[in-house]
């Protein structure tokens, strides 16, 4: 039974992981791009959620109506202004730029946060708990969080393939030219592609300071686990996604559950086995 | 037309002035402790390890293609290695140096191995796992103080030489030399004919494996030559520190973000960029290090100006313009004046 709740706490911190990665594999999907900033975005969400609770002096989870369409604002202009034109056949533009990003908001951060670790309380909810029998009780705000997830990539997944954005977006991942020979203005699709993705940072940034603590330095961990989560998917695929998330999470318990050394560990390697049998993935819906 | 009726030249007059430049400038800088200070030493040393690290880096990306931002990883084994090496295996210092760069080396192949069956983008992401994975199987190490490090024992430091000044002077010697070592050794290497199915690899990839370039050995033996070189300046850089912990020698801003800043900034493939990045570099710390890690922003601001406006980086606006080289790289086909021209 305690294996059970471990694979059960394991799956509920894998829909966070899946939340880190949602944007990540939707942007990558579209335009092919490595955001090496993309963890550090999420944590600058997380400060905007704390800015945002301590001034209005509402609940934290209610700070994502202001959190998330901020965050789509600023990803609209970082993409029309500045990463826009570093896409294209090299792979080091858009890397770098990506990574002086980093950089940046990390010491930007720092400058104005200071180092400290923070967290968002979020009242009585975060120490309720259902009792699903047998002994088992899952936290009530995991299985938010993790709802949350599900919510958000079947909503995606749904844009992706069921609305003329969706289609937009398709179009350009597929054959960036002749998108644009068909009237999409490639500009603004990749622009609409990383608002939305950023939009996900910001419910992601939310859950994250809500979840647990948070400093500016964090940002590149979560990339991380982002990135392992959309490999192991399988581009193209965002149920893929939530899949490698959950295996992600459930690697980590288990292998915390081994050694408490060992839970990251254990997620990297159960990462690294997956590409060298799957480079693809496993659930591959676009060529990489 | 017979073979030898014609040369290939290197030399250009900028790269013969380059030359006798460089020259005057390792006599100067060889001859440092003469009129450097402590600080001035331990700060230009300190530049000859990210000069090494860039052009080591600059030789992966920059010609072979292989797009890494994971090279901490060798900086980490090397340091952890040379830790290992002098207090358990009673190993001197400065003999563990090429012997870290060794364990790297056999490291390397089986790690090449898994990541190049990943392409691109794949490829670049995995390198940082696998750094990830050395990290925190170093915190695991208990003898080396798990997660939160160890500093060398004293009696290494005093064994290695007996007074501090002569100890200093020897890591300032050493980096000189290191540095100078690797990009004499890029250099050969770009001379030869690796250097020429580089070349090929970095303008197109194709294009060089259709003429017979065998591409994939040689990014693997690019890879292991890279890995090798970066691991013996960690060792370096960390034996200058005589401190270690998983994440310092692991960092990922130190030893990757900043020297792809570095390289980007002086000129990505080519040999003089990370040397041009590197002075930037170091100008930029000097001048704003006053303003704490808002250094750390401006770095980060004018790498992504550089890469935006300049792509070919600040020595790529210089040779384009001018045509200048510091060190003789080109090939020309010079023909003797005699050979009649071809029918």
């Amino acid at each position: 039974m305690n294996w059970v709740n471990i694979i059960l706490q394991g799956v509920l911190t894998g829909g966070l992981y899946a939340m880190f990665a949602a944007g990540l594999s939707l942007i990558f999907g579209v335009m092919r791009l490595v955001n090496i900033a993309h963890g550090d975005l999420i944590v600058l969400a997380a400060y905007l959620a704390l800015v945002v609770t301590t001034t209005l002096g509402i609940n934290p989870l209610l700070s994502i109506v202001i959190v998330a369409p901020l965050m789509a604002a600023i990803g609209y202009g970082l993409q029309r202004l500045l990463l826009n034109r570093t896409l294209g056949e090299d792979l080091l533009p858009p890397l770098l730029v990506t990574f002086g990003l980093s950089v940046i908001i990390q010491n930007g951060l720092l400058e104005v946060f200071t180092a400290d670790s923070r967290k968002l309380q979020a009242g009585p909810i975060e120490v309720d708990s259902i009792q699903i029998g047998g002994g088992l009780a899952i936290g009530t705000l995991p299985l938010i969080q993790f709802l949350t997830a599900v919510a958000v990539i079947a909503a995606l997944q749904a844009t992706f393939y069921r609305t003329a954005i969706g289609r937009a977006f398709r179009a350009t991942s597929d054959d960036r030219a002749v998108a644009q020979l068909m009237g999409l203005d490639n500009r603004h699709v990749y622009a609409l592609a990383m608002a939305l993705s950023m939009a996900i940072v910001g419910i992601a940034g939310v859950l994250l300071a809500v979840r647990a603590n948070f400093d500016p330095s964090i940002g590149p961990a979560r990339l991380i686990f982002g990135f392992e989560a959309v490999i192991i998917g399988g581009l193209g695929s965002m149920w893929g996604t939530l899949a490698g998330g959950i295996i992600l999470g459930v690697a980590q318990a288990v292998g915390a559950q081994i050694n408490p050394g060992w839970q990251l560990l254990a997620g990297h390697i159960a990462f690294l086995v997956i590409v060298a049998l799957r480079p693809e993935g496993l659930f591959p819906k676009v060529q990489g | 037309m017979s073979a030898a009726a014609f040369r290939i030249e290197h030399a250009t007059p900028s790269s013969r002035i380059g030359t006798a430049i460089l020259i005057a400038l390792v006599i100067i800088l060889a001859l440092a402790p003469l009129w450097g200070g402590r600080d001035d030493l331990r700060l230009l040393a300190e530049i000859y390890s990210y000069v090494a690290l860039a052009s080591l880096w600059n030789l992966l990306a920059g010609y072979a293609g292989l797009v890494s931002v994971g090279q901490q990883a060798y900086v980490g084994i090397g340091a952890y290695a040379l830790f290992a090496l002098t207090m358990f295996a009673g190993l001197h210092p400065l003999a563990a140096i090429p012997i870290a760069g060794a364990v790297a080396a056999a490291i390397s192949v089986p790690t090449a191995a898994l990541l190049f069956r990943l392409r691109g983008h794949y490829f670049a992401i995995a390198t940082w796992v696998v750094a990830e994975v050395f990290r925190l199987l170093a915190a695991q190490i208990s003898v080396l103080g798990g997660g939160s490090g160890t500093s060398l024992p004293t009696a290494i430091v005093i064994a290695m030489a007996p007074s501090r000044e002569i100890r200093e002077y020897t890591i300032y010697w050493v980096a000189l030399l290191l540095m100078m070592a690797i990009i004499g050794a890029i250099f050969i290497l770009l001379r030869s004919r690796y250097g020429l199915a580089l070349t090929a690899i970095r303008d197109n990839e194709l294009a060089a494996r259709s003429n017979g370039v065998d591409v994939a050995r040689t990014k693997l033996v690019i890879y292991v030559i890279t890995a090798c070189g970066t691991a013996m300046v960690g060792a370096l850089i960390f034996l200058q520190k005589l401190r270690i912990s998983p994440d310092t020698a692991f960092s990922v801003n130190d030893w990757t973000a900043f020297v792809i800043f570095i390289t980007v900034i002086g000129g990505v493939g080519r040999i003089e960029g990370p040397l041009i990045g590197t002075v930037v570099f170091f100008i930029l710390r000097q001048q704003l290090a006053d303003y704490g890690s808002f250094y750390l922003l401006m770095l980060g601001a004018i790498a992504i100006a550089v890469m935006l406006m300049a792509p070919k980086g600040l020595w790529g606006l210089i040779a384009d313009r001018f045509g200048w080289q510091l060190l003789p790289l080109e090939r020309r086909v010079v023909r003797p004046e005699a050979t009649p021209p071809l029918e």
